[in-house]
């Protein structure tokens, strides 16, 4: 058995990873990190917008802070999300912006004067302040109150990976490539490494460590179309699941972006439909303010997914070798405005499509897009019940997302998440020993060992990847937008029929080393445990909160279901995962639950609610008028960090004349209102 | 609707099998409306040869891992349309000048590692107090915007296979070493000189090592302006010996 030590192992190499991977680094720690493919192909660089951070550097982002951020992360996640963590996240996330100026990530850049913009399908005028020339710039995103997203360009996730692994370089920490992390080394209450696969030479090896952290991103293709790389398969979550210890948070929890392209799923901006863009059925019909009159092809993301879904239902979707779509239509925005504003869709439609969308509609429909849900950990990012585990990004349910995640949050949560996270974990690698049990460790390579030998030189006559595809049809079918409690049985139930499958599946081709269909068999079964605790999670939970929309609980039911789903899996041969609920404290909210903005008002409340506005509102008036919002802020719900991270973020606003703000404070806002 | 029905003559070898030796294997496909290279490779492996090895990650034309050489061309296979071929006839091979992994895969990681170690190809910030509390420096809006332009590269290694000195001297720091130097080069935050620069890539390794045969531009699927940055070193790397 090859074992090889680290103080703090890795696995993933996208920006979550590395970050974490730096941060132990930068402490004098041994760092290793594992990757199935090199570091810049990471998921990470697809992200194009750009990451929330209330610099408050532009016009429109001009008093933005830490509470409006908050407030704007809370309503997203549907009152889903740990406040706390929320909190640690808004206060850090402009430090990690400028950190990465720092690293070399040529952020776009405010230019002084004035600049033209479209709001609302309009044309106006910015005027950019002369003290914010240079300063880092922001875009507009959904559900923000202020334009908060710092971008590079259109490839702002590209310019952030490429900054972060080259710090990383430049640091010297290796990456392990092509090596597929298969089984956690644990004792039952203690992590202490895990079992790797070289995907070259197909060695089995032992990595023992101190701390163990899994950046592995997330789980979208257990669904037969992602927009997702095709390596985020959910191994991560699945190997934390595998240990029957450690419990997955909110798995059912899974957003969908409406306007991907068939059949490869890659995403069109959401940027076609604010601009003017279209969506048609298959009979040229635009159907949207059928459903949504008021605000048609711009309602909110999840809302004009469960549209789109609800008129292919009815028979209405563009049949295709690939299944139904629906069409978008960006021919009547003009070939100029396409060739200068959405250069990269027509791009995209030109290499994967072969159309030019200056004439041709877009084949476009709802798609997986991201994972909230992840290894459940505290606000440190650890694993509750497994010690040594850390995990990060969308891997993890830390839980700053709840059930649905604002555009600009996600590359934010990787970067800032691997600052805060990063810290915890070097702390505690300097506070414990490194835990040497070469029986414990031969033990889980065994283990591995034999699953590898029976595919190969078992009689299995099941295939992966007819598993796989089954698996994909079934979450698409049964655990997509809508959800009902007949069809998640349904799902549970054929996935159950899988996962039995699964102990019977073999390979054909019989090599030990590269060989993608014993790569593709060592996955699939542990892609359908993670398939079937998002169905059955989904199938449990009877309300609708954020993306998880239950047509039989149409409602979001704060009196029942605020909660965090926690899966476990203490049975190995079992079909089922454990769930139980962690209860989220309304007393402890800063920001009590309230109306989200959008839709209707159909919550049922939490009891708790009124006695805790009640309360905030006399904490608020025992501070008096003239209490400062970081003072109200602590009183309300004080929130711990890493001391290097605590000092407060400066703002241009702070070293202009008061006279010279812009716009005037924003008021934290508890009862929470419009911000759609 | 039935579609043509596709040939790929794919290059087949496992360099860590003894007695495997390199040779083509001929596969028909029947086509399906906006199939791409990507989407035909993974159905092959499906249901013809489960053996077949090959990359592919974002399957966007973002990540750069699928690069190969098509009929020819290296170029990405995931938004490689095979409607754009109207013989409907393909000729898969590796991408050349990297370590063989098996049949299409190649060991692109490895090389960009060793490269980026070797050139130092990260950020040498200038000395001074950088505090992530405080308001961040400011930067030319222009120079952001061209640093973006030049970093867009995806490390496939395009450039690196169609580059003829490349395959005479292995040495050669290719189109994307250069590149990358530009990058950093132009970046006002770093403290590097021409003159460091010219240690470098000042050589035969380096910029005076170019032929100019134009193959790195014109096959970078993301269109960057190699021969000008390459044009522009040398200019750099010449005015240190003045």
């Amino acid at each position: 058995m090859k074992i090889i030590y680290t103080d703090s192992l890795v696995i993933g190499a996208g920006l979550a990873g590395l970050r974490v991977a730096i941060a132990c680094k930068q402490r004098g720690l041994d760092t290793l990190v594992l990757s199935l493919i090199p570091a810049k192909r990471s998921h990470s660089a697809a992200a194009q917008g750009g990451m929330q951070a209330s610099l408050g550097n532009t016009v429109k982002g001009m008093g933005d802070n830490e509470d409006v951020h908050f407030q704007d992360t809370v309503k997203g996640s549907d009152w889903g999300c740990d406040q706390q963590v929320a909190r640690m996240f808004a206060h850090c996330a402009p430090k990690a912006v400028r950190e990465l100026a720092h690293w070399g990530v040529p952020w776009t850049r405010v230019t002084k004067g004035p600049r033209e913009v479209v709001v609302n399908a309009e044309r106006i005028t910015l005027e950019e302040a002369e003290e914010a020339h240079g300063l880092i710039n922001a875009r507009d995103f959904g559900g923000t109150k202020k334009w908060r997203t710092c971008y590079t360009a259109d490839g702002t996730g590209h310019s952030l990976l490429y900054a972060m692994d080259n710090k990383a370089i430049s640091l010297d920490i290796p990456v392990h490539e092509r090596v597929e992390a298969l089984a956690l080394i644990h004792d039952g209450g203690r992590c202490h490494g895990v079992v790797a696969r070289c995907l070259i030479t197909g060695e089995l090896r032992a990595y023992i460590a101190k701390a163990t952290t899994i950046a592995t991103g997330g789980y979208g293709r257990i669904y037969s179309v992602s927009t997702n790389a095709v390596i985020c398969e959910g191994i991560g979550q699945a190997l934390a699941l595998e240990t029957g210890v450690a419990a997955l948070g909110n798995m059912e929890a899974v957003q969908f972006h409406p306007t991907a392209i068939v059949p490869v799923g890659i995403l069109t901006t959401e940027g076609c439909r604010g601009d003017g863009g279209l969506l048609r059925d298959k009979d040229g019909y635009r159907f949207m303010p059928d459903y949504e009159p008021e605000k048609k092809e711009l309602a909110s993301r999840d809302v004009v997914s469960r549209r789109m879904t609800e008129h292919m239902r009815k028979g209405k979707g563009v049949d295709s070798p690939y299944g139904p779509h629906l069409w978008l239509d960006i021919t009547l925005l003009g070939r100029e405005h396409i060739e200068t504003n959405l250069r990269e869709v027509k791009e995209i439609c030109e290499n994967f499509l072969g159309i030019d969308p200056a004439k041709d509609w877009i084949p476009v429909r709802p798609t997986q897009h991201y994972s909230m849900g992840g290894i459940r950990t505290t606000a440190q990012g650890q694993s509750p019940q497994l010690k040594g585990l850390f995990s990060v990004g969308e891997a993890a349910c830390w839980d700053m997302h709840g059930f649905n995640r604002l555009g600009g949050n996600s590359l934010a949560e990787t970067v800032v998440g691997g600052m805060i996270i990063g810290k915890y974990v070097a702390d505690f690698c300097e506070d414990e020993p490194l835990v040497l049990d070469t029986a414990l460790a031969q033990q889980f390579v065994d283990k591995v060992r034999a699953e590898i030998d029976q595919l190969l030189e078992g009689n299995g006559q099941e295939k992966a990847w007819d598993l796989k595809q089954e698996m994909q049809r079934i979450m698409m079918d049964y655990v997509g937008i809508f959800r009902n409690g007949p069809e998640l049985d349904k799902a549970v139930t054929e996935l159950q029929a899988l996962l039995k499958r699964s102990r019977d599946l073999g390979v054909s081709c019989k090599k030990r080393h590269a060989n993608p269909e014993l790569v593709e068999a060592l996955r699939v079964r542990r892609m359908l445990k993670v398939a079937i605790t998002v169905a059955s999670g989904a199938a449990a939970r009877t309300e609708s909160r954020g993306a998880h929309a239950r047509e039989d609980y149409p409602q979001r039911n704060d009196r029942d279901w605020l909660s965090r789903t926690l899966a476990t899996w203490p049975d190995a041969e079992a079909l089922m995962p454990v769930l139980s609920y962690e209860k989220l404290d309304v007393m402890q909210m800063e920001l009590p639950p309230g109306y989200r903005g959008y839709g209707a008002d159909n919550a049922i409340h939490h009891p708790d609610t009124p006695l805790r506005l009640a309360e905030i509102e006399r904490i608020l008036e025992g501070l008096g008028p003239n209490a400062s919002r970081e003072q109200r802020q602590a009183a309300l719900m004080p929130f711990e960090l890493p001391a290097a991270l605590m000092p407060a973020n400066e703002r241009l606003a702070d070293r202009l004349a008061p006279a010279c703000v812009l716009s005037p404070p924003v008021e934290p806002n508890l009862a929470g209102d419009d911000n759609s | 609707m039935t579609g043509r029905i596709l040939s790929f003559d794919i290059f087949r070898y496992d360099p860590q099998d003894e007695g495997d030796s390199p040779k083509m294997a001929r596969y028909e496909l029947e086509e399906t409306p906006g199939m791409t290279v990507f989407i035909a490779l993974n159905r092959l492996r499906q249901e013809q040869d489960p053996s077949l090895q090959f990359d592919f990650v974002c399957r966007a034309g973002i990540c750069g891992s699928c690069a190969m050489v098509i009929n020819g061309m290296p170029t990405l296979a995931c938004r490689t349309l095979t409607a754009k071929y109207p013989e409907g006839s393909f000729r898969l091979m590796p991408l050349p000048g990297f370590e063989l992994i098996g049949d299409l895969s190649v060991n692109t990681g490895k090389f960009m590692r060793e490269l980026a170690e070797r050139l130092e190809l990260w950020l040498h910030p200038k000395a001074g107090d950088h505090d992530i509390h405080r308001l961040e420096d400011p930067m030319d809006p222009q120079e952001a915007a061209k640093l973006y332009e030049l970093e867009r590269c995806v490390e496939c290694g395009v450039c690196v296979s169609a580059c003829a000195t490349k395959q005479m001297r292995d040495t050669f720091v290719g189109a994307v070493g250069m590149m990358k130097i530009a990058r950093f080069e132009l970046d006002s935050r770093d403290s590097r000189s021409a003159d460091d620069f010219y240690h470098v890539i000042g050589n035969q390794d380096g910029v005076f090592g170019c032929m100019t045969l134009l193959g790195c531009q014109d096959n970078c699927p993301k269109d960057l302006p190699h021969m000008q940055q390459i044009a522009y070193l040398r200019r750099k790397m010449a005015s240190t010996l003045l």
